[in-house]
């Protein structure tokens, strides 16, 4: 079963939806009992970096997760700020991520840029595999890897073997990263049709 | 690459969608699930749903119609009609809406789209605004859906909501709607180059050729009603979407 962890941000509703879709056994908590007999866990999140954390800490969750990932090497998928969360900090708040991933979270800043892109990166964009890992497989039978964005923040990862995918965007940055059982993405799998069902279902069959 | 989001642009009447001309004379065009499964399967970048008869009729967004709708939308999906309640916005999204559309609520209070934007993050946070010309050549803003004419001037009104926190700006020409015979590229220009946040132009597409003059014009997307639900001139009700491939071209200057 994977446990969609419900911090009580973000639209939840549409990651239980695909994953429905795909036959995918998956509830949404916020439970320690449940997080702790997780098989997998995903973390989601739209909104604000504190936010999340905050309400993590509320929850009291912060334990339970980092004992599941860090000592019981449970699978985890960070979306979007859920991947951000994994970082170490974020310029748009001041409580420390859980820092399971040697990266920072910094805002998309085009001041110096002389097309003045537009933030949020907004809309469906390639990512770049420069890795291999189970998240991707040969056999997914896409031309290509396109996805829904919607970030005005991007990760930088401190060691470039973290790095999963790169997208462009101005500049490349790192849009997907995969460190032994934690996978962090930027990009929304549950709003990028059959891309995104490959993803959640690679990452269910890990 | 970043490619140039297309949207189909859907409108619910009761439980049916309809498609109008210049807002009025709505033609019934089909079953919202139904055309959301198409949708899905030729893939949209992202999906439009507006309830005309929401605010008309005085009542909260359909959200039972909602539900279905966004159990079968595997795309970003954003629902407009109705919103006049930080609650409507809580349920919407916890039902898999990913932006809420606001129009007439906007002009009413404008700092409820601060609130809105507070809790649900400003890129989830669009602002539609139908604009139609007077006898005089002048763009006029209106509110429920096309009916009444909002005392506002269009210009600072868009900064407001900019300033309020929204994220996205849907900018609907009244005149163009249903005509298919181009954007009204002067009034995305007007308005753009007023704007940080991303213009979505809507009115007037009638084959993938139009896009492009909209993006020149300022558009960050590009939104289509009648193009996609009917074919032919007769108008016979069919769901179409271009493929990948042609929509590369089309952007490709």
């Amino acid at each position: 079963m994977i446990v969609v962890i419900n911090i009580n941000l973000g639209n939840v509703g549409s990651i239980l939806n695909m994953l429905k879709k795909i036959g995918v056994k998956a509830c949404l908590s916020s439970r320690s009992e449940d997080i702790k007999k997780a098989e997998k866990m995903i973390l989601p999140g739209v909104g604000s970096f504190d936010n999340a954390l905050l309400n993590i800490s509320e929850l009291k969750l912060m334990d339970v997760i980092n004992q599941k990932v860090l000592n019981d090497k449970t699978p985890i998928l960070g979306i979007c700020l859920g991947a951000q969360l994994m970082t170490r900090n974020s310029e748009e708040g001041s409580c420390p991520g859980f820092g399971w991933i040697d990266a920072r979270t910094v805002r998309f800043n085009f001041d110096s840029n002389p097309f003045k892109l537009k933030v949020p990166h907004m809309g469906w964009n390639q990512v770049r595999q420069l890795k291999d890992s189970l998240l991707f497989r040969p056999s997914d039978e896409v031309e290509e890897r396109r996805f829904y964005f919607v970030h005005s923040y991007h990760m930088i990862c401190d060691n470039p073997a973290d790095i999963l995918t790169t997208s462009h965007y101005g500049f490349d940055f790192t849009s997907a990263f995969a460190r032994e059982n934690i996978y962090g993405v930027q990009f929304h799998p549950e709003k990028s049709h059959k891309y995104g069902m490959r993803l959640l279902q690679n990452f269910a069959d890990l | 690459m970043m490619t140039t989001r297309v949207i189909p642009c859907l409108l619910l009447k009761g439980r049916g969608l309809v498609k109008t001309i210049r807002f009025k004379k709505p033609q019934y065009v089909g079953d919202p699930i139904n055309a959301v499964r198409i949708f899905n399967d030729k893939e949209v970048d992202e999906l439009v749903i507006l309830d005309i008869s929401a605010t008309m009729e005085g009542r909260r967004p359909d959200f039972k119609l909602i539900e279905d709708i966004a159990s079968e939308a595997f795309m970003p999906f954003g629902y407009g009609g109705g919103i006049r309640s930080l609650d409507d916005v809580r349920t919407l999204f916890k039902l898999g809406v990913e932006k809420v559309i606001i129009n007439s609520y906007a002009v009413e209070n404008p700092s409820f789209i601060g609130e809105v934007a507070n809790i649900v993050g400003g890129q989830s946070v669009v602002i539609s605004i139908d604009v139609k010309k007077n006898m005089f050549g002048k763009y006029e803003m209106f509110s429920q859906s096309g009916q009444k004419k909002a005392a506002l001037d269009i210009e600072a009104f868009v900064a407001l909501m900019q300033d309020m926190g929204a994220g996205e700006l849907l900018v609907t020409s009244m005149d163009r709607d249903g005509g298919m015979m181009g954007y009204d590229t002067a009034l995305i220009k007007k308005i753009a180059k007023l704007l940080d946040i991303p213009l979505i132009a809507c009115g007037g597409a009638g084959k993938t050729a139009d896009f492009l003059p909209a993006v020149q014009a300022g558009a960050s997307a590009v939104a289509a009603g009648s193009m996609f639900v009917f074919h032919g001139r007769q108008r016979a009700v069919l769901i179409s979407y271009p493929d990948q491939k042609i929509m590369k071209k089309v952007f490709a200057v």
